[in-house]
């Protein structure tokens, strides 16, 4: 989908981006992490050219984009900022109207294609449709944003920190939505944030990025378990590690496939739960095993406490986080 | 643009004063009205005038013409009401009455001295009269903002309101009552003039405007992307501002001149209309060039990252983003143009550029001080009608959108 061929920035003599290669797959979701400085924003800036390069080659979908009109490349891909941006003499209609007015679209999709945005992001049409932005919270401002980045039906959305300036409890609900977009819509998303749990939570595939490098470039376990460096330890943090280990999996992962007997009681958990959610709640119980139920409710076995410490899949035990075994950068 | 006065005082329990201001109002209209002379009646209109009181004017009129001063009673009742929504509605509309009534009873009283008096006997407005109509006004704006209407509301009903005591007067006007008045009776004299100094009055004025818009405004747009254009700009045209205006026409006058002995056929001139619009063109820059860099500074960045991101062409940013949001602030520039621009085209009547401000002068000359009045009331009446007008503009362009937008840069 989006490929890049040691792509270089400098500012004078800073180099915001040294030489990243990669590529984002059609449909991924791909979370860039580092802390501030790290290049992460250059680089998103660079794949819809409100940067230019000053080397290297960027395709969309085959194409080098240096040869493509920038406004027209822009208008295929979403684009969401921190500070939102919305414009503040148009009504939320017309904001979220931007991309398909400039591309032409009858009155009637245009208005169509508002209220269905609006619904996707749980914002009430009749109430929101001719709001401004002033009369929104930074929550719903933010919901606003993503529908007007989402208006045209982009298949590249490009995420600039989009969440960072949210309260944790607001931005936990939208982090849920772009989750449920990305199932929903197969969008591929380009999201950049400087913190290492939310990257992990969303995530297919997670960049971590350190003075302009790519330092490793992995699904979230493979960053948890498998840290290229120890920069990318420290910035999932030492801390709490084998609850952010347990966090980016499932119950479906570790659960057994066997019936609760004796009946375990208490109200069974969903396999799709995450990991540390299910050892908090046998902590709240006092108990070592929990009933575990499928999508549809049906009991789908039972999940011990000994297969959350050691998971029974996987023969060799993961090495502790001190002293991880040295492995190259990864690059794809 | 709206200043919240003292809230209600909650402890005001001694008197139960409500409403401040409508108070200080109130006094000073009835010290006003003992005190100072309501009218001026002199033999002929070279002598200075005889004070007339407002208790002989009262004294003589008929009974009908008390009726005329009824809403005053309102507003010295009005610092005691509450402040509810009926109370304020009815004295914003007392104020506007009251000085219309003011008018009213002064053309009534001229007349009434007119029927025994010669032909050549002036009855002028006093001080006590202009104070009393500016408490009345002043009254009516107090009650106004008190009501809290909203941007939006509330520029639409002070315009009105505003329109509404102008439309009464004017009235008044049609209806021959203020004919006796020694205004009226300049005008009589000079009706000729009048409405040709008027015509080019309002002509100085837009012809300096045109020239101030077609450079201001790119100006401006320059100043704001380029920061050494500003640097260069703004300084300038700040030292221009602080040229006394005579001064800045006589300076025009030389070098005019000796353009004029150069290119005799173009038909400009040292004196006349071309130095004056020359000279409120480079007046009016300022304010111009200033809102409109400044309007586009206030576009928040933002806002202008998004929209290029979204794809839109620099073009459309400028026109579909920037020029909407700058807009408010623009306009408001224009409305001190315009205001300032009335008021100096006055003073371009010394350089022979002729409209309201040569009737001034000859009254000024002549020592004839209704003369004058009849050069500055409607010198101060457009100026007015200009500043509400773009009042009126800049609510209605800054809406319903953020206000933080709106506040910045009034002069």
């Amino acid at each position: 989908m989006i490929a890049l061929e040691r792509v270089t920035k400098r500012f004078g003599s800073w180099t915001a981006v040294d030489a990243v290669s990669m590529t984002v797959e059609e449909g991924e979701f791909l979370v860039l992490v580092g802390p501030s400085g790290s290049g992460k924003s250059t680089l998103l800036r660079m794949m819809n050219r409100l940067i230019a390069p000053d080397s290297g080659i960027i395709r969309v979908d085959g194409a080098d984009i240096a040869g493509l009109p920038p406004e027209a490349l822009r208008r295929r891909m979403g684009y969401v900022i921190q500070s939102v941006g919305l414009f503040p003499h148009w009504t939320v209609e017309r904001n979220i109207a931007t991309v398909p007015d400039l591309l032409g679209w009858p009155r009637a999709r245009v208005r169509d294609r508002v209220t269905e945005l609006l619904e996707l992001l749980k914002l009430d049409p009749r109430r929101f449709r001719t709001a401004y932005p002033h009369q929104l919270s930074g929550g719903q401002q933010q919901r606003v944003g993503v529908a007007r980045a989402l208006a045209a039906e982009p298949r590249v959305l490009l995420m600039d920190e989009p969440f960072s300036a949210l309260d944790p409890i607001t931005r936990g609900a939208l982090q849920g939505e772009m989750a449920a977009i990305h199932r929903g819509t197969g969008t591929t998303i380009v999201f950049v944030t400087h913190d290492m749990d939310e990257a992990l939570a969303l995530a297919d595939r997670v960049a971590v990025m350190d003075h302009g490098r790519l330092v490793q470039c992995a699904p979230p376990l493979a960053i948890l378990t498998d840290p290229a460096s120890g920069m990318v330890r420290d910035l999932v943090g030492r801390e709490e590690w084998g609850l952010k280990r347990l966090a980016v999996e499932t119950v479906a992962r570790r659960v057994r496939p066997e019936p609760a007997i004796p009946p375990i009681p208490g109200p069974p958990v969903s396999s799709a739960t995450p990991l540390h959610r299910a050892l908090s709640e046998m902590v709240a119980r006092g108990a070592d095993r929990l009933p575990v139920v499928d999508g549809e409710g049906r009991p789908a076995g039972v999940l011990h406490l000994a297969d959350l410490v050691r998971d029974p899949s996987a023969p060799p035990p993961v090495s502790p986080p001190v002293s991880p075994p040295v492995s190259p950068p990864v690059s794809p | 643009m709206l200043t919240h006065g003292s809230p209600p005082s909650p402890g005001a329990g001694e008197g139960h004063v409500r409403n401040r201001v409508a108070l200080l109002l109130a006094l000073v209209g009835v010290a006003a009205a003992l005190a100072l002379p309501f009218l001026g009646f002199a033999p002929n209109r070279l002598l200075s005038g005889k004070p007339v009181p407002l208790w002989d004017v009262l004294h003589a009129a008929p009974a009908s013409a008390w009726t005329a001063l009824l809403p005053g009673v309102l507003l010295l009742a009005a610092p005691f009401l509450p402040p509810s929504r009926p109370v304020l509605t009815a004295s914003a509309v007392a104020g506007g009455l009251f000085t219309a009534g003011l008018v009213w009873l002064a053309g009534t009283h001229a007349g009434t001295l007119a029927a025994t008096a010669s032909p050549a006997a002036r009855t002028s407005f006093g001080a006590g009269f202009w104070v009393l109509a500016a408490t009345g006004l002043l009254a009516m704006a107090d009650a106004l903002r008190r009501l809290h209407l909203g941007a939006w509301t509330g520029a639409w009903v002070r315009f009105a309101a505003g329109g509404a005591v102008a439309g009464l007067v004017a009235l008044e006007l049609a209806a021959g009552r203020l004919d006796q008045l020694s205004i009226l009776k300049e005008y009589a004299n000079r009706s000729d003039v009048f409405a040709d100094a008027v015509l080019r009055h309002g002509a100085l004025v837009l012809a300096a405007l045109l020239p101030t818009l077609l450079i201001g405004v790119p100006l401006g747009i320059l100043a704001q992307r380029s920061p050494r254009v500003g640097r260069l700009v703004f300084p300038v045209l700040n030292l221009v501002q602080t040229i006394p205006s005579i001064a800045l026409f006589g300076l025009l006058m030389a070098p005019l001149a000796a353009l004029a002995t150069l290119l005799p056929g173009l038909g400009i001139s040292g004196v006349g209309p071309v130095p004056a619009v020359i000279a409120l063109t480079v007046y009016s820059l300022l304010p111009i060039t200033r809102n409109m860099a400044v309007g586009l500074e206030g576009v928040p960045d933002d806002v202008r990252q998004a929209a290029r991101g979204m794809g839109m062409t620099p073009r459309q940013i400028f026109l579909r983003v920037e020029l909407p949001l700058a807009l408010p602030v623009f306009l408001t520039g224009l409305r001190v143009t315009l205001v300032q621009a009335v008021g100096l085209a006055a003073v371009a009547a010394l350089i022979g550029a002729g409209g309201l401000g040569a009737i001034m002068f000859q009254g000024l000359f002549a020592n004839a001080l209704d003369l004058v009045l009849l050069g500055a009331v409607p010198v101060i009446l457009l100026a007015v009608a200009a500043d509400a007008l773009l009042t009126l503009a800049v609510a209605l362009t800054a809406g319903n959108r953020d206000r933080a937008m709106t506040g910045g840069a009034s002069a």
